[in-house]
């Protein structure tokens, strides 16, 4: 039954592509999103069957690929990829239909996306090495197409696209090469037939094929120094394609980690889950620092994308560790709370994307020092994004908070386990949390309060209009379910529970006990967010009604409203209101030898005298030190490579001519 | 949730006004002991000072005066002072302060203390930057800093505890450190406190991070947030604040001097537990003041460093934990 209704969702998400791609110019719109809705709708119940009832299911077929045929296997891990990916999917087909209504959509773009979706759903089923890699290839493939649909309206969309393209193939070469050294010595290309010859690998060459899938997937997840495409690639997509992206692809690369290192190798060593770990913490520090920095919505949110998965790489390498060492409840415990951190990342991220868009769809800018006032206009947006900001600011109530509260008690209780190295791990990944939830908090204070708050501070902003139903149902699906899962987190935990004991190479016990709240199984734990949410509530009502006990309460409900403040000057515009770019710069101030921001002043002087400047102009920008660093060398040193190479072919038919002798002579000599 | 309501058993109407207690004395407390400070300060300086209650007679004042907003403000005003005082509310409820058993057992754990009053620091900062001002939004701009670097030292400072008493949850905390009080003079108890005391300074805008007194826009830090509130709004925006000092110097003061907390649950010891928490944090919040009278200011890009410090010395905290065990 479940693997029947995951078939029939891949079936119509390719569907709902050729239609995107058939359909006349007026029906292609509706007709794909509503396959597309369909499809995800048939995936949510075919992996939401397999985790809940904990049963994988597998099918093999000779027909499609020739030679290795289509080996498909969904197990509870994959399963919690696929249901992530469902209900991002089904937010953002539903988006896309009052996304795309500005202008008639290219064939490419209606057809894509569920091209995209589709194959975000194929990857954590597949079961052999081909199947993967050609799912892996398919996924990278539509992505680019997709990412690549507005081209003609925005440049830079194109220099992206090269990033993306560029850093996605390189991984996927490094994962080829690394897939192909285990199956080569594992005796078989097939999962199943890989996991049952785990133990015979040798050590330093299962290390070589992870750190080689690592760097792949590691890329794919955004880790730090592989993180360039992200701020690239997330804000120049259309947003549907962004939420994909951000909420459900870059998932992949934590599964494909999990699924090599755990089950294909079986936990490996020590030292693998440390630099795993140690990639989450550069990742996360260096992710939430730019996003604190970012003046731009979505580049914004790609940097929040690196620390938030800089957290759950973190997790993951914290259970390795522990598992590693024995602690297999604490190492369960661990993943349990990196993996809920995932989803409820796919839900806030994903809600948040699609806000920026609207407001990108209706302002025509998503530079926030040209926003402001977006509340006024419009509400509803306004307060979708608000609850995927305070979401991920981990505030108590919401599903941010659930998983950041499980994340650090998993840490806390690790400590127990008596090894220095993984204890070492665990004090940087808690002092790395600590340190992202304070600046994660204050980038989207910056978000909301900078965009959505105060006066428009360009003309789109002051006439942007509520967008459509079709794009707040999409952001709405995504922010209910923050809301629904930050007040009953228990309801989602026990699937999570199987995808972490599938997920984990010796399984775990249950680290979470039955029920509505969070309450943890094998050490001390416990809190009921559901009960916080009504002390709040309790609270606030209990203010609200002392108040108006007080004799001039009356006006309270219409206060009088008067001029703020301002310093003695009556007017009020909106150049003198903070931007996005001053509310940063104290921030930036403080972690300048990370962020090294560049500054240009320039100052030109009166022709009469130097003590009156006649203008002044201060350029400030904050680049990717990383992209400055190591990107740009390496990119130089290839280019210059390049000319010298070209030198060699110069049109001369007796320099090939001699090229092709030398090469004889030298393949006769090796043969010799 | 209701199973977990009823199955606290007989205790719960106790627990419910035990709690209850612990909102009206941090409540009262927290005006009280903002009062308590600036007379300190008035006397070592020399002068009478204002009375200890002024704190309380300023919010019946403000109560009193007619409720007004500035232009242009949308619900995000009207809401963020709501918000402020019942997050800090609802922490004060689950701390262990009077009695070790706090009505909602399934949050009195350190972490929703840490990220209860992170919603108030959000909720007053979107609030200061709804005007759309340029002072509110400066206010906002550098709580946040300041917030960005002093949470993680409050963490970190509370995950020692935590690792010690190996839980989080505060009322075992209090339980362990009562049994241990040895744990007192331990070398991670010493730094985590450290860190802890320069957390609340910066937390609660005291000298030297914040000048609370100050009368010039440009060197504000919270008082330029709040710059646009008044009458009512302003009201509950002071006492807020005066909750969370008080919210915090009792988590200060039980945390590392549980003497005198109720575990037992009955009136009398309630009472013993009332008076020992007035006694404990008025003594912090004397030396808390005689430190704001002999320091000065920092300037607004030196205190990240003080707090940094803190940060640094909770995680030497944790570390130390971990070796000497």
């Amino acid at each position: 039954m479940s693997s029947a209704a995951y078939l029939v969702g891949l079936g119509l998400a390719g569907t709902a592509a050729l239609l995107g791609a058939v359909l006349p110019a007026r029906r292609r719109l509706l007709g794909a999103a509503v396959m597309s809705s369909a499809a995800c709708l048939a995936a949510l119940v075919g992996a939401g069957d397999v985790l809940a009832s904990g049963h994988a299911f597998s099918l093999y077929t000779a027909q499609v690929l020739p030679l290795t045929g289509v080996d498909l296997s969904l197990d509870p891990l994959g399963a919690m990829f696929v249901v992530i990916t469902a209900v991002v999917g089904l937010a953002a087909s539903c988006y896309s239909v009052g996304y795309g209504t500005h202008q008639t959509p290219s064939r490419t773009a209606t057809a894509m996306l569920p091209a995209f979706l589709a194959t975000l759903l194929l990857v954590p089923a597949a079961a052999s090495l081909a199947t993967f890699m050609v799912a892996w290839e398919l996924m990278a493939l539509t992505s680019l197409l997709a990412l690549l649909t507005e081209h003609r309206q925005r440049p830079e969309t194109r220099d992206a696209a090269q990033w993306y393209a560029v850093m996605t193939h390189i991984g996927a070469a490094a994962i080829l090469l690394g897939l192909v050294l285990l199956a080569t010595h594992a005796g078989g290309q097939s999962f199943a037939v890989i996991t049952a010859h785990r133990r015979e690998l040798s050590v330093p060459l299962a290390s070589v094929v992870f750190l080689l899938t690592l760097f792949g997937f590691a890329s794919k997840a955004g880790a730090v120094p592989l993180h360039v495409w992200l701020p690239r690639a997330h804000p120049e997509a259309p947003s549907p394609v962004s939420a994909l992206m951000s909420g459900a692809m870059v998932n992949l690369g934590i599964y494909g980690i999990l699924r090599v290192g755990e089950d294909l190798l079986g936990g490996g060593e020590l030292w693998w889950w440390l630099v795993v770990a140690a990639l989450g913490v550069v990742s996360a520090v260096f992710g939430a620092l730019h996003a604190a920095a970012s003046t731009d919505t979505k580049r914004l949110l790609a940097y929040s994308t690196v620390d938030n998965l800089g957290l759950v790489l973190i997790g993951v390498g914290a259970a390795g560790a522990l598992a590693v060492v024995g602690e297999q409840a604490l190492a369960g415990l661990v993943l349990l709370a990196a993996l809920f951190h995932l989803a409820n990342h796919g839900l806030f991220k994903g809600c948040l994307f699609l806000g920026a868009g609207a407001v990108q769809h209706a302002a025509g800018t998503r530079d926030l020092d040209r926003l402001g006032g977006i509340a006024r206009k419009m509400p509803a947006t306004a307060v979708l994004f608000g609850v995927g900001a305070l979401s991920i600011s981990a505030l108590p109530g919401l599903n941010g908070f659930a998983s950041e509260w499980l994340l650090l008690e998993g840490l806390l209780h690790g400590f127990a386990s008596h090894s220095a190295l993984t204890e070492a791990a665990l004090l940087a990944g808690v002092a790395t949390l600590a340190i992202t939830g304070g600046l994660t908090a204050t980038a989207f204070v910056k978000a909301l309060g900078v965009g959505f708050l105060g006066q428009p501070r360009s003309k789109g902003a002051g006439d942007a209009r509520e967008v459509g139903p079709s794009m707040l149902a999409g952001m709405g699906l995504l922010a209910g379910g923050c809301v629904v899962l930050g007040i009953v987190p228990g309801v989602v935990l026990p699937a999570l529970d199987r995808a972490t004991t599938a997920g984990l190479a010796d399984g775990a016990p249950r680290a979470v006990l039955p029920g509505l709240g969070l309450a943890l199984a094998s050490v001390r734990g416990a809190i009921d967010p559901a009960l916080l949410v009504v002390g709040l509530l309790v609270g606030l009502v209990v203010i609200w009604g002392a108040l108006r006990l007080v004799p001039r309460s009356a006006d309270l409900r219409s206060p009088r409203r008067a001029a703020a403040w301002g310093c003695g000057r009556e007017v009020q515009t909106a150049r003198m209101e903070i931007t996005a770019t001053s509310f940063a710069e104290p921030l930036q101030r403080v972690f300048a030898d990370v962020l090294r921001p560049d500054h240009d002043l320039e100052v030109t002087h009166a022709a009469e005298s130097r003590y009156f400047p006649e203008a002044i102009s201060f350029h400030q920008r904050v680049d990717d030190a990383i992209e400055r660093v190591v990107y740009r060398p390496v990119m130089a040193s290839v280019t210059w490579w390049g000319h010298l190479a070209r030198r060699v072919p110069n049109g001369s038919v007796h320099r090939y001519l001699a090229f092709g002798f030398a090469a004889l002579v030298l393949v006769l000599v090796v043969l010799a | 949730m209701l199973t977990v309501l009823l199955a606290t058993g007989p205790g719960l109407l106790t627990r419910i006004g035990a709690s209850v207690l612990q909102v009206v004395a941090v409540g009262v407390g927290g005006p009280l002991l903002l009062g308590l400070m600036g007379k300190i300060r008035a006397r070592a300086e020399g002068r009478v000072g204002p009375p200890i209650t002024q704190g309380l007679l300023d919010l019946r004042k403000l109560v009193r005066k007619e409720a007004i907003r500035a232009e242009h403000t949308s619900a995000v005003a009207a809401l963020a002072p709501l918000v402020l005082v019942a997050s800090a509310a609802v922490a004060a409820a689950v701390t262990p302060l009077v009695t070790s058993r706090p009505v909602i057992a399934g949050g009195a754990d350190v972490f929703v203390v840490v990220y209860l009053l992170l919603m108030g620091s959000v909720a007053l900062a979107l609030g200061g930057l709804d005007a759309g001002t340029a002072f509110g939004g400066m206010g906002s701009s550098r709580a946040m800093t300041i917030g960005a670097i002093s949470e993680p030292a409050l963490l970190v400072a509370v995950l020692a505890l935590a690792v010690q008493a190996h839980t989080s949850n505060l009322t075992g905390i209090v339980a362990a450190s009562l049994s241990h009080p040895e744990w007192l003079a331990s070398p991670e108890r010493l730094l985590a406190l450290a860190a802890l005391v320069v957390v609340v300074i910066a937390e609660t805008g005291r000298i030297p991070v914040d000048n609370p007194s100050t009368h010039l826009e440009l060197t504000m830090i919270h008082e330029a947030m709040i710059l646009e509130y008044a009458g009512p709004d302003l009201a509950l925006v002071t006492l807020g604040e005066a909750m969370r000092l008080g919210l915090l110097l009792g988590l200060v003061a039980n945390l590392f001097f549980p003497w005198g907390v109720d575990v037992s649950g009955g009136g009398f010891a309630m009472l013993v537990g009332l008076v020992a928490l007035g006694a404990k944090t008025a003594a912090i919040a004397v030396l808390v003041a005689l430190v704001e009278v002999s320091t000065a200011k920092l300037r607004l890009f030196r205190v990240p460093e003080l707090l940094a410090g803190g940060f640094v010395l909770a995680v030497v905290a944790v570390t130390t934990g971990l070796v000497t065990r």
